[in-house]
């Protein structure tokens, strides 16, 4: 079982049905004890960086997470999830969850003709092996949709990059954290394989 | 960098599939669950459903077609046709879509498109615009105009000052449909699409005309789009979703090519 924490940052059902379909069954739930007792957790969302803290911080979940992340469960945060696991978000100024360490900026792009956010599907170079991304092969792509960019203090929290005029994190992680800048849950058949490791991970990462 | 992506517009009345030519003759093509699945397997990037009955008739339709949708594939939907109000919106997304395409109901009244986004996001809301082309005049200095109601209402409104009215309002891309070009298979409206993909930051789709590959890719070369939106190409069974990428890739366009 996993659950899908819920905390007023956009629609769940999409992350629900892809579990489902990868034969991991899943409660989306906003209640701190069962995020502390889940066996694995997802942490999605879509939204802003501002409203998603306060929603967070009001329901508790902010801790529960935490402690989830000190306990050793498996966790997969997804988009605006994995931004909001760093320190600080340009996005409203806000102070974030700080699970690993780093900042999320805005893109700054000079090329006139790159739209933000930068949405559409983009290639993932994986740059350090990773058990929940064993098996992306060199030229997946993978659905994005942000205006933000992660910034993880610590290079070797780094998995992935992906270029968008330069390169940008698109996917870090460490111990038992993982979390991807792109959606999964709507990156087609890559994507399922992904959320398909992801449930088989004991949340280890060979050193 | 970013692939271009190819969207399959499946319109839906009455819970089947149809395929206007020039906006008015409509013809039932078949089970919209069925080719949204088979579009999804042979790699399509992203699916659009355009309720054409939303209007008038019942929503519920659309609503279970959504749905069954989301069930089985794990791509991008988009879902438009009579979206009025924010509770629209909200129920297509529960149902499914992750963005929602506002059209005749912003024209009329523009705060749905703020409305829209801060309830469901920016990134998540369309606004699909229908645009003909008139004489330039100073009411119309693009020469192209906004029209309504399936193309059939004429609003006196330059394309070019609503597409950045609606960029402003917070829509998060732009559905540029040409109803000169519409069901035409002549090809997409490259001035107009370039022009408006020039004039705003977000993702502009090309919709409207395409009746071979390399109208695709005239539109995301020289027509500046981000990504290309068909229908009776692929409805009717004459070209397939992964030979268009392949034509594309094979010319030189970024697109994704394994799935």
């Amino acid at each position: 079982m996993v659950v899908i924490v819920d905390y007023d940052a956009g629609n769940l059902k999409s992350v629900e049905r892809a579990c489902r379909e990868v034969g991991l069954s899943a409660e989306i739930s906003s209640d701190p004890n069962r995020i502390r007792e889940a066996k694995r957790v997802i942490f999605p969302g879509v939204g802003a960086a501002g409203s998603a803290m306060r929603s967070l911080a009001a329901s508790g979940v902010d801790r529960a997470l935490a402690d989830a992340f000190e306990t050793g469960t498996p966790i997969l945060g997804i988009c605006l999830g994995l931004q909001i696991s760093l320190e600080y978000s340009e996005e409203n100024d806000t102070d974030t969850l700080g699970l690993l360490p780093g900042e999320v900026h805005r893109f700054r792009l000079d090329d006139p003709d790159l739209k933000v956010p930068h949405m559409g599907w983009n290639a993932v170079h994986v740059i350090r092996p990773h058990p929940v991304f064993d098996g992306v092969q060199l030229g997946d792509e993978f659905y994005f949709v942000h205006a933000y960019r992660p910034i993880p203090e610590r290079p070797t929290d780094v998995i992935a990059e992906s270029v968008y005029e330069g390169p940008f994190c698109s996917a870090l992680g460490r111990g038992n954290y993982v979390a991807t800048q792109f959606h999964p849950e709507k990156s087609g058949r890559v994507g399922l394989r992904l959320l398909e490791r992801f449930a088989d991970w004991d949340g280890r990462v060979d050193a | 960098m970013l692939s271009k992506r190819l969207i399959a517009c499946l319109d839906v009345r009455d819970g089947h599939l149809a395929k206007s030519v020039k906006f008015v003759d409509t013809r039932n093509i078949g089970d919209p669950v069925a080719k949204a699945r088979e579009y999804y397997l042979d790699g399509l990037d992203e699916l659009v459903f355009y309720d054409i009955t939303a209007s008038s008739e019942g929503r519920r339709i659309i609503l279970d077609v959504v749905e069954a949708v989301a069930e089985q594939v794990f791509i991008p939907l988009s879902v438009g046709g009579g979206v009025a109000s924010v509770a629209d919106a909200t129920d297509l997304r529960l149902a499914g879509a992750e963005k929602i395409n506002v059209n005749s109901a912003a024209v009329r009244r523009p705060a749905v498109i703020a409305e829209c986004a801060d309830a469901i996001g920016d990134q998540n809301v369309v606004l699909s615009m229908d645009i003909r082309r008139v004489e330039p005049s100073a009411d119309m200095p693009s020469g192209y105009e906004i029209v309504i109601n399936g193309g059939r209402k004429p609003m006196g409104i330059d394309a070019l000052s609503w597409a950045k009215e609606g960029e402003r309002l917070g829509a998060g891309e732009l559905v540029v449909n040409s109803i000169d070009a519409d069901g035409t298979r002549e090809g997409y409206e490259l001035n107009l699409t370039r022009m408006l993909s020039q004039a705003v930051r977000i993702p502009v789709i090309a919709s409207g005309g395409a009746g071979k590959p390399d109208h695709l890719y005239d539109v995301l070369t020289d027509g500046k789009a981000d990504a290309a939106l068909v229908a009776s190409m692929v409805h009717y069974g004459d070209y397939t979703v992964s030979g268009l990428k392949r034509h594309l890739h094979e010319r030189g366009v970024k697109m994704r090519m394994s799935w």
